[in-house]
């Protein structure tokens, strides 16, 4: 099959621009927490995870620690871990491949390739979606910080009404069942409950002990929550 | 700058982590309760992260106009708009809400 009539390709060029396009919002939002366009872009170019990336930023817009912001981050970056060895199973990317590879792996390149079946085709979705996204993702970033700064007064604009909607859209397609939504409301929830007595930072990491708990013990479907923030294959039907 | 310290703690912590998929022995990641953690440890901190960024200032609890940007935020996801869309919506509720007088 022809690369570029290859379907992977095409899903992966798809999903490399409607992802890539929120970059805009993490640049904007990150120069509006507070760190400078230097540090934004570290963020994208080095961490390259936009949920912890939008976690680190949140963190700090909130009054958080670097300590905490770093904590969130990482422990949001844990599921990449286990697309890593779907990645591995699945492409057996040999000598520097698998470091480029770690990099991009992600939400949205690990759907693109495992919706494939072709050995060939899921290869090439993983790296166009991958490569993709890397670069739409740092282009669009840095125009959203310039943007951001451009804007002045972030509340005026209500730049931290879109932080809230950033989040509660990361959130939304991982709540199609239940359970993960009892363990998100529980969250929530405790999470509010410790605001007032512990440091800024600090109730986001007590939620994550009690959502990590609530995996460990509960016998909800093991692949709960790991969806993709923005599905390659999307599907008619009910949420 | 100390903030810079953290971030690239964090960017090396995160692509150690990928890295780690790759390679660590597969059994080890094959585990039932692992692969569950990873997703009520995302599923739970992003909802942390929502209610903190809405609720929280410093410290204390408040309602303010990011109530707003919460809510239309959600009518915008239950409508199935796509990720951008949501974050204009829950930007243009807060800065309306404030027009208005909230604060």
């Amino acid at each position: 099959m022809e690369f570029s009539r290859s379907p992977a390709v095409r899903v992966g060029l798809s999903i490399a621009v409607a992802t890539g396009l929120y970059g805009v919002s993490f640049g904007a939002l990150s120069v509006a927490s507070g760190l400078d366009l230097l540090q934004t872009m570290a963020l994208s170019l080095l961490l390259f995870s936009g949920g912890s990336q939008f976690a680190f930023i949140g963190v700090v817009a909130g009054g958080g620690t670097g300590v905490a912001a770093m904590s969130a981050a990482s422990l949001l970056g844990i599921r990449n871990a286990v697309y890593g060895m779907q990645m591995n199973a699945m492409l057996r990317p040999r000598g520097l491949r698998r470091f480029a590879a770690a990099q991009v792996t992600i939400d949205e390149s690990t759907a693109t390739a495992t919706g494939q079946s072709e050995p060939q085709e899921q290869s090439r979705g993983f790296w166009v979606a991958g490569i993709g996204i890397y670069v739409l993702w740092n282009v669009l970033t840095l125009a959203g910080a310039l943007l951001g700064n451009a804007l002045g007064d972030p509340a005026q604009w209500g730049l931290d009404g879109a932080a809230v909607a950033a989040f509660l859209g990361l959130l939304w397609p991982r709540l199609k069942a239940r359970e993960p939504a009892a363990i998100a409301v529980v969250c929530a929830l405790v999470t509010l409950l410790t605001v007032p007595f512990v440091p800024a930072g600090i109730p986001i990491l007590v939620a994550a002990a009690v959502a990590a708990l609530a995996g460990w013990f509960s016998s909800g479907p093991p692949r709960e929550g790991l969806e993709p923030d923005v599905e390659p294959y999307p599907t008619e039907g009910h949420r | 700058m100390n903030l810079w310290i953290w971030i690239l703690i964090a960017c090396g912590i995160s692509y150690l982590t990928k890295l780690a998929g790759y390679l660590v022995p597969a059994r080890l990641m094959e585990n039932p309760h692992m692969t569950r953690v990873a997703g009520t440890l995302t599923i739970g901190l992003l909802a942390s992260l929502t209610a903190v960024n809405t609720f929280s200032s410093g410290q204390s609890l408040v309602v303010d106009a990011r109530l707003a940007a919460l809510v239309a935020a959600g009518v915008a996801l239950w409508l199935r708009a796509p990720f951008l869309v949501v974050v204009l919506v829950g930007a243009g509720a807060a800065a309306v809400a404030r027009l208005l007088g909230a604060p």
